[in-house]
Parts: structure tokens; sequence; C-alpha cells
């Protein structure tokens, strides 16, 4: 073989061994990250058991107290409340968008969506302290016959749904432009009407789309922080009501590592934090994907 | 021509934007027929068929001026209701689009939305629509099952079952056997031969041995415009137009 065909050969090789390992690196990168979190918070597990920890509401730094079922059942209520918000927007804006709009309107409200997909999410927590929370003080919590500071679950979940609505949207738009057009025109057919289209068809052809769609704004909404960190309180308590202030999981984290990590413990318990938040994700995906794949099966 | 006229189209133009898709398209569509409408890829062959059943108003950017005669109604200027008005034409598209739930609920849904919804009442007309489809014996232990596990022909089949369920007195078929296998299509073409006795049949195909084999009248188009039309026999065996005769000899590109 002459030196020309054996650089080739290398080179050959030598790509296809380089994709190898960029393909490993990404996907053993979740896997590590998953157990250096709980190699880091395996101290706090020696003295207490996960169970106990999750589901105490006793969270007393300096007695050793790490309870962390406030900062979960925070994290949840403001992810829920955002995707309730967000989601009826998103699924109707797209509807619209693909079904009735004319072709020129999805033009323009493509880069639309982008440039919201793109605001860094610092300055929609500026909108939120500058607008949201007030407003939610002077006009939502009035609603309610209560009284606020406007720095509630509230809040968090109206910021956090603005700033999934572009994630979830942009999914929904593709989802439905994917279904063909014939199947609306077969049904019209049937002496359907579009609303009848929509709502029998498109909708159930799109389910799987949505749940997906739903779900990964989901994952997305739980694991924000700094924007929700800015208007949701802060308050270390179980919040019985959107109108109350929370401690979401990702705020309880970029509030004190570093500052607190003298006390014993703390930067343990922290990283179950960390490692909890990531399971919950995981678990979000996974559910998802079960409906979905049932939904296709019935199909 | 024998027997009625079903269908009237008079000076039809339309215009997708800035495209002329149909000029002046005049035609009479006989009653209890196959009408086949040939024709090279692009001539505007499926938008015709879409037309008389208002299936363009989704397109946007669509002009469309002349009258299409259903009876007494003119489709494009009526005043009734354009979904009671499309329920009169069953529609068979290119490929099956089976609706997104089981087989049984493919076949009921068009009873369902106008009203008819007591499984005692579906049961037997849904069998019967499937009889009439060829479909029955295939599917009759599967009845739940999603109608995407059937096979593409069977699929096809189920979609013809479901266009008649609503009753229809019209067929629109838009090349309904381009993505079957020989078999599957023949069983499409035999049932079409056989339902012409009850209903209006359009066809739309660029096959000339298709339209040979089951076509009652034929209509030929090219570019958007109607170049010949006429009962099959004289269509094919007394060709007047030269370039109607070119396409028949397969002299076309």
């Amino acid at each position: 073989m002459d030196v020309f065909h054996l650089r080739r050969l290398l080179r050959n090789k030598f790509h296809t061994i380089w994709m190898v390992v960029a393909l490993v690196f990404s996907m053993t990168l979740p896997v590590l990250l998953a157990i250096g979190l709980y190699y880091k918070s395996s101290g706090l597990l020696m003295e207490q058991s996960l169970l106990s920890i999750i589901f105490s509401k006793d969270w007393r730094p300096l007695s050793g107290h790490f309870g962390l079922f406030p900062f979960i059942i925070s994290s949840l209520w403001v992810t829920v409340l955002a995707l309730i918000i967000a989601g009826p927007i998103c699924l109707f804006s797209a509807i619209h968008l693909t079904q009735y709009a004319k072709s020129y309107v999805l033009k323009v409200m493509h880069p639309i969506i982008d440039i919201l997909a793109g605001i860094p999410s610092v300055i929609f927590g500026v909108w939120g302290v500058v607008v949201i929370v007030p407003f939610v003080s002077q006009h939502i919590a009035p609603l309610f016959g209560k009284q606020t500071s406007g720095y509630t679950i509230m809040s968090g979940g109206i910021v956090l749904a603005v700033m999934i609505i572009p994630f979830i949207l942009n999914i929904l738009i593709e989802v439905f432009k994917s279904i063909p057009e014939e199947l609306t025109e077969v049904t019209l057919s049937l002496g359907a009407t579009r609303w009848m289209v929509v709502k029998h068809i498109l909708m159930r052809k799109a389910f799987p789309g949505i749940v997906s769609a739903f779900g990964l704004g989901l994952s997305r909404a739980f694991g924000e922080t700094i924007a929700v960190l800015m208007v949701v309180g802060n308050v270390t308590q179980i919040p019985r009501g959107a109108l109350q202030p929370g401690y979401p999981l990702p705020a309880l984290i970029a509030n004190n590592y570093g500052e607190m990590l003298s006390i014993p413990m703390y930067d343990s318990a922290l990283m179950l934090a960390a490692f909890i938040l990531l399971i919950i994700v995981i678990i979000f995906n996974f559910i998802s994907r079960m409906v979905i794949h049932r939904m296709i099966k019935i199909m | 021509m024998s027997g009625n006229s079903k269908i009237i189209i008079k000076d039809v133009n339309l215009h997708f934007g800035k495209q002329h898709v149909l000029k002046n398209v005049t035609a009479t569509i006989p009653e209890k027929q196959i009408t086949v409408i040939l024709g090279p890829s692009g001539c505007g062959k499926t938008t015709l068929l879409k037309t008389m059943n208002r299936l363009t108003d989704l397109y946007p950017n669509v002009k469309i001026k002349g009258s299409i005669y259903i009876g007494d109604d003119d489709v494009l200027n009526t005043k009734k209701d354009i979904t009671e008005i499309r329920r009169h034409m069953g529609l068979l598209s290119q490929r099956p689009y089976p609706l997104p739930m089981n087989i049984f609920n493919n076949v009921a849904y068009g009873l369902r939305i106008s009203g008819r919804k007591s499984k005692k009442y579906l049961k037997p007309r849904v069998q019967h629509y499937l009889q009439m489809a060829n479909l029955w014996e295939e599917v009759k232990d599967r009845l739940t099952d999603p109608a995407s596990s059937l096979s593409i022909g069977q699929q096809q089949r189920l979609c013809l079952a479901r266009g008649l369920s609503v009753d229809p007195d019209i067929i629109l078929a838009d090349e309904p056997t381009s993505a079957l296998d020989p078999l599957s299509s023949e069983v499409i073409e035999n049932k079409f031969i056989e339902l012409k006795s009850q209903y209006t049949i359009v066809m739309v195909t660029h096959s000339l041995q298709q339209a040979r084999r089951i076509a009652d009248y034929v209509i030929f188009m090219y570019l958007g415009e109607i170049i010949e039309q006429g009962p099959a026999d004289e269509f094919f065996n007394n060709t007047k137009q030269e370039l109607t005769k070119k396409y028949i000899k397969g002299l076309f590109n």
C-alpha cells in the first residue's frame, strides 16, 4: 500500500474515532453529573435517610436539620402554575397560527417567538419585579381578598409561563404543521366543521407532540433559577396557595451555595437538592415519553 | 351523452396568487357514471376536483370565478352551509388518510358528527359500509384496532367505507390508486364500477390504462385548460384534438 492510501485510511479511521469519543462524552456527561452530585451529597445521606430528608419540612441548617420538602413543593407549585398558564395559551396560539391565520402571520410570529426565547432570564426577572410583583400585589391578590407584597408563587408562575411560552409554542407549531393537510380535507368532506376537525382530529393526531412539548416546558420551568428567585419571595415554608411566597429548589441552591458552606453538611444538603432536581426532571421526561408511547400505540 | 348531468362546471377560472391554474373550465359531468379527469401532472386536475367541494377554501391567496352547479345550487356562490354541501361528496385522496382512531370509529365518525350517536344505530351501518368497501371480512374481528395498523390497500378501502358512510351522492377520487399495489388498485376500480349504479363518480388520474378500463366519460386537461371531453368511446376511438391524440399515443412530455 502506498503512502497516499495509507494516509487516507488513517484519516478515515481517525475521524470515526473522534465521532465516537464525542458521542460517548455527550452520553456519559449526564450520568457523570448524577454520580458526582450523589457522591457529593453522600455525607448527609450517611447520617439521615433520603426519604426523611425529602419529606421533612424542618429546615434548620444550624442544628443539622435539612428538610427539603418545602423547597420541592414550592418548585412544583411554580412549575405547575406556569404550565397551567402557558399550556392553553401555546396550544390555542399554535392551532390558530397553523390552521386559521394567513401565512404571513406565522412568518411575522416566528422571529418574535425566537426573540422571546433568546431574552436572558435575568431580564425576565427584572420585568417580574417591576411589573408582575406589583400587579399581583395590587390587582390579583385583592380579587381573592388577600394582602401580599406580591413576591409570591403566583408571580413566579406568571414570569415562568412567559419564559416557557416560546419553547412550547415553537414545538407545537412544528407539531401541527407536520399533520398532513389532507387529513383536514377528508374530515371536512365528511361534513365536519373547522372546529370539529381541530377538536376531534388534529388535537388527537397532535397529542403525542403536545405531551412532549408540555413535558419539555415543564422540565425547563422546573430548573429555571434566576428569574423565579427574584420574584418568588424565598421564604422557607410550604406554600398553601399561589398567593403565598415560596422557595423553589434552584433558588435555594443559587442563593446559598458558596455563602453558607461554613455550616457542616450544608454543601452536602445543597448537592442533594441539586440531585433531586435532576431526578425530578428525569421523571418528568420519562412520564411524558410513556404517555407518548401509549398514545402512538392506540392511534 | 346518456342520462342526466349531475355537475355543471361553467367558466371556472382559478388563480393561486399570480398563477392561473384553471382557465375557463367548462364541463358537464354525467349522473351515475364514472367521469375521469385525465391529464399530465400539474395540469389542474386535482384543483378542479377540490373546487367542486370547495376544499380550495383552505388554501391561501385563491381567487375563483365562475359557477359549479350541483342540482340548482351554484356551489361556488352558494348561500347554503358549505359543510352540508361537502357531506354530499365523499372524498378519496391520493394516499389513504385514516382518522387517528380505531377502525370502527373511522367509519362511525361521519355519522356521529351528524348527530347519530347510538351504538345500536351505528353498529349495523358500520358493518354495511365496510362490506360495501369489501373490507368487512378482513377487519370484523379487529374493529377496535387502530386504523393505522391496516395495510395501505386496506386503509384506502377503509377510507372508501368512511366516505360512503355519510351517504353522499357524488364520490370525488383524487388518483385513489396511485399509492396502491396492482391488486388493491383492481379492488378499488372494480368497486367503482359496481358503485356507479348508485353514485356519480369523478376520478382524477394520470393513468391512461386506468381511464380506458373504467371511464364512461373523459375530460382531458392540459395546462389548466380542458382540451377535449366526451363519452369514453368517442374520446378514445374518435379523438378530435391533435393534443389529445398525442397524449393517447403516449408521445407526451
